[in-house]
């Protein structure tokens, strides 16, 4: 992280001032956001930082070959997209308005489960029966009811301290988990409304329509002639990427274009009006209100807002593994890797989050095991069954053997520590500017009195 | 913060909701006396034994001991330190793995490997009944192992205090929060590290363990009654650590009111490493005895604990320590009689509702404290 290039944005110290000439083009239209985040280089940044990742891939695949290569970076691009996109949702609540949510993966579930019951057919081969819909319905469904349930959280979030509030987000989203776990809802709802949730055993989601745009039905070795064309270039006709890859890139590009759509969104609702008064309630919620901003209504409406692109940041990314299940799924733990992302990059920052999303894929979360595995291949030593029988050998290299095998959890503690070291050392993130000018007017750092006190 | 809602308008906007739970509360109530009479009327009623009834009742009153005992700590680090600690459950484990590590030494004789003992079992074939360790065979080796418990948690969480929390002692709640995510992190996944992350058992089974309460229609596992026996016990040394020594009195002085307390020369910082001292070992032992209870052990028992753990606080009122002895008790008979009305994968789910529900309605908890709203 420490290696991030800082070609622009990314506020240097606390007391960074905001750039003027960022903060009073208020954009009338997306093209218009889209220039100004070049000319600030925030898509630079991101650019840089995907290049970046993408070599440090290369340079640890490259002896296993092109697909090797090309698949790791499709991982982690697929990864870094679908953090920022839930980085960017929660972006909303925490780093705009300062509710702090840590029910996300509740609202990701909630998401992803309506629109797979909405979408599957009333009767599937196996697994619970559905509506039998078209998807956008289920996509629209699924966001509606991430936002009637964050409807439904906000009325907490009202009256309660942002500690409290966490508390009951979690708790909420614990009740959503062991809901959808629970045999007898599923039950339930199938007698009651013919439709299921699987319960414990998850649900099989609807095809990707993605695939079917490069292979007729979904089927492999049947493409279309979109399918053909991009096979005989760069596939096993061509460069010999294998299909699958390609595929889910094709995937990816779609995932960006959603990215686009939400960070373009988010930028425009930030330098509105209504965003000026979230910041202005997340700075100081007493003086919204005295300045005769309707708080409760802001918050309720930013809660169902976030909770919407919550569900459907959970359709995109969990709606095209193929198969959801609560449990291992939809625990806290998510919730938890999407507010790393979301300090990573800065609270408050829509750049930021997209940048912390990608670092966090690939540094914290696809990166340890990663590294493990390369460094696990170069020890010629069989791995001792447990901790103790690898500190009993008193064999270093046993002793790494054993490390490089269980990394998983020391790829935990390694996240643990990131995050106890960002809020000691720069809790403002990477691209954090939480200090931004909320005003329509120009108020860059030389136009304003020195003094005044801060309430943080 | 906020504390204009807590004004009659507030409370009036909250009356119906509250009306409703109440209204709620009163139906499960009569639901309950036509369950027992075997009454049925309609959706109302059904046929309930009083031995059932009992037996969910006290086991519900074990948990809630344990629930109650951890909570003291989570409760006092909030109201002394202000924040609410997302790493609490895990010192739980930390207590648990490092105490039953001890007691399998003490209680296993020399034919076994140090290292599976040590380990609970992670390493090595040994099987609980190898090992042997159960309050009415090895009680020596139980009681060790609580102490260890305690101790070795007490010095991890003032250890974990230094290196993390120290250094952000002026920070908002909200930091510390976050910091202590990443503690909560840090040590769940070292535990698993070092211990694997396998679910095992513990204790061992000995015949007639179970201790009979003709009076009462009870049968009361040999474990259970430690478990109630030690908790009441570290529940009364607490009250009287608070109450009766200087230690005690300064606590309460900081809990309540932190300036003031300075103001009168109360060494801050050494209550702050008293509380971590006390609060810790605290969570150390309850998650000891919740693994006695359950008889097996698991990386992550204590974080999925920590939910429940944070619901009897609220519901106590945070910075209360009766009230989390209080909030753990409901909690936990929560927990056990909520399957008497839905089905068993959803108590914890009715637990966190009622933790919900207090926060909605009440949010200073059931019996006062610091408020939350």
């Amino acid at each position: 992280m420490s290696d991030e290039p800082a070609t622009g944005g990314s506020g240097a110290g606390e007391d960074a001032a905001p750039d003027s000439a960022e903060a009073d083009a208020s954009p009338d239209s997306a093209a218009r956001v889209l220039l100004d985040a070049i000319q600030r280089s925030d898509l630079g940044v991101v650019l840089v930082t995907l290049g970046v990742i993408y070599v440090a891939a290369a340079l640890v695949t490259f002896p296993d070959g092109l697909n090797s290569v090309v698949g790791l970076m499709q991982t982690l691009t697929f990864l870094g997209l679908v953090y920022a996109l839930s980085a960017l949702a929660l972006n909303l609540h925490w780093g705009y308005t300062g509710l702090f949510n840590i029910g996300v993966a509740g609202f990701m579930a909630i998401g992803v489960y309506t629109m797979g019951v909405v979408v599957r057919p009333p009767d599937p081969a196996f697994g619970p029966p559905g509506l039998g819909l078209p998807l956008p319905v289920g996509i629209v469904a699924g966001m509606a009811l991430s936002a009637l349930v964050g409807l439904f959280a906000a009325l907490p979030a009202l009256r309660l301290r942002a500690d409290y509030l966490a508390i009951v987000t979690l708790g909420l989203s614990e009740i959503i988990r062991l809901t959808l776990q629970s045999s007898t809802v599923d039950t339930f709802l199938r007698e009651t409304f013919a439709v299921g949730t699987g319960g414990g055993r998850g649900m099989g989601m609807p095809d990707n329509p993605v695939r079917a745009l490069f292979l007729v039905d979904g089927r492999a070795g049947n493409p279309t002639a979109l399918g053909d064309a991009v096979f005989g270039t760069l596939g096993e006709g061509g460069v010999g990427i294998s299909n699958n890859i390609l595929v889910g890139w094709g995937y990816v590009l779609v995932l960006a274009a959603f990215l686009l759509g939400f960070y373009v969104f988010l930028e425009r609702l930030g330098r509105s009006p209504f965003g000026r008064t979230l910041k202005a309630i997340r700075e100081d919620e007493l003086v919204a209100d005295s300045l005769g901003k309707n708080v409760d209504l802001i918050k309720i409406k930013v809660f169902a807002i976030g909770c919407a692109l919550m569900g459907l940041a959970g359709i995109l990314w969990f709606g095209s593994q193929g198969n959801v299940s609560p449990t291992p799924q939809f625990m806290p733990l998510l919730t938890f890797y999407i507010f790393v992302a979301v300090i990573i990059g800065g609270a408050g920052s829509n750049a930021g989050s997209v940048v912390g999303g990608i670092v966090f894929a690939a540094v914290l979360f696809e990166g340890p095991r990663r590294l493990g595995a390369v460094v696990r291949d170069t020890i010629d030593a069989s791995t001792p069954p447990s901790f103790a029988d690898a500190v009993a050998s008193l064999d270093p290299v046993a002793f790494l053997a054993y490390a490089t095998d269980n990394v998983a959890p020391l790829q935990f503690v390694f996240l643990g520590l990131a995050l106890i070291f960002i809020m000691h050392r720069r809790p403002e993130g990477l691209l954090g500017h939480r200090i931004e000018t909320a005003a329509a007017v120009d108020l860059s750092a030389d136009s304003r009195p020195d003094g005044g006190d801060s309430d943080e | 913060m906020g504390t204009t809602d807590s004004t009659i308008a507030g409370s009036l906007r909250d009356r119906p909701g509250l009306l409703a739970t109440v209204l709620v509360g009163v139906v499960l109530a009569v639901d309950l006396g036509a369950k027992l009479a075997g009454v049925e009327a309609g959706p109302i009623g059904g046929s309930l034994s009083t031995a059932r009834l009992g037996s969910n009742l006290w086991s519900g009153v074990v948990i809630g001991l344990v629930i109650g005992l951890a909570g003291i700590g989570l409760s006092m680090t909030y109201s002394i330190l202000n924040f609410a600690n997302f790493s609490h459950g895990d010192l739980l484990s930390l207590g648990a793995f490092t105490g039953w590590g001890v007691a399998f030494v003490v209680a296993a004789g020399s034919g076994i490997p140090l290292r599976a003992l040590l380990t609970v079992r992670a390493a090595g074939d040994a099987t609980p009944g190898e090992i042997g360790a159960h309050i009415l065979t090895t009680p020596a080796a139980v009681l060790v192992g609580l102490v260890v418990a305690f101790v070795v948690t007490a010095l991890a969480a003032l250890a974990l205090d230094r290196a993390f929390y120290r250094p952000m002692r002026d920070r908002s709640g909200i930091s510390l929060l976050i910091a202590s995510i990443g503690v909560a992190l840090v040590v769940r996944y070292l535990i698993q590290f070092v211990y694997g992350s396998g679910r095992r058992g513990v204790t061992a089974s000995v015949d007639a363990s179970n201790v009979a309460f003709a009076p009462l229609g009870l049968s009361v596992d040999a474990h259970e009654l430690a478990l109630s026996v030690a908790a009441i016990a570290l529940m009364l040394a607490m009250h009287f650590m608070l109450q009766h020594t200087k230690l005690g009195t300064a606590m309460r002085a900081m809990a309540d009111n932190k300036d003031l307390a300075s103001i009168t020369g109360i060494p801050a910082e050494r209550v702050v490493t008293a509380t971590w001292l006390i609060g810790g070992g605290l969570a150390g032992a309850s998650g000891y005895l919740y693994v006695m209870l359950r008889g097996t052990i698991q990386f992550d028992f204590g974080w999925l604990l920590l939910l429940l753990i944070f619901a009897a606080v609220i519901l106590g009122g945070i910075g209360s320590v009766y009230g989390a002895i209080a909030g753990g008790l409901v909690i936990g008979i929560v927990f056990t009689t909520s399957t008497i009305w839905i089905p068993s994968d959803f108590n914890e789910a009715a637990a966190f509702a009622v933790m919900i529900l207090v926060l909605l309605f009440r949010p200073q908890g059931i019996f006062g404290g610091v408020s939350t709203a």
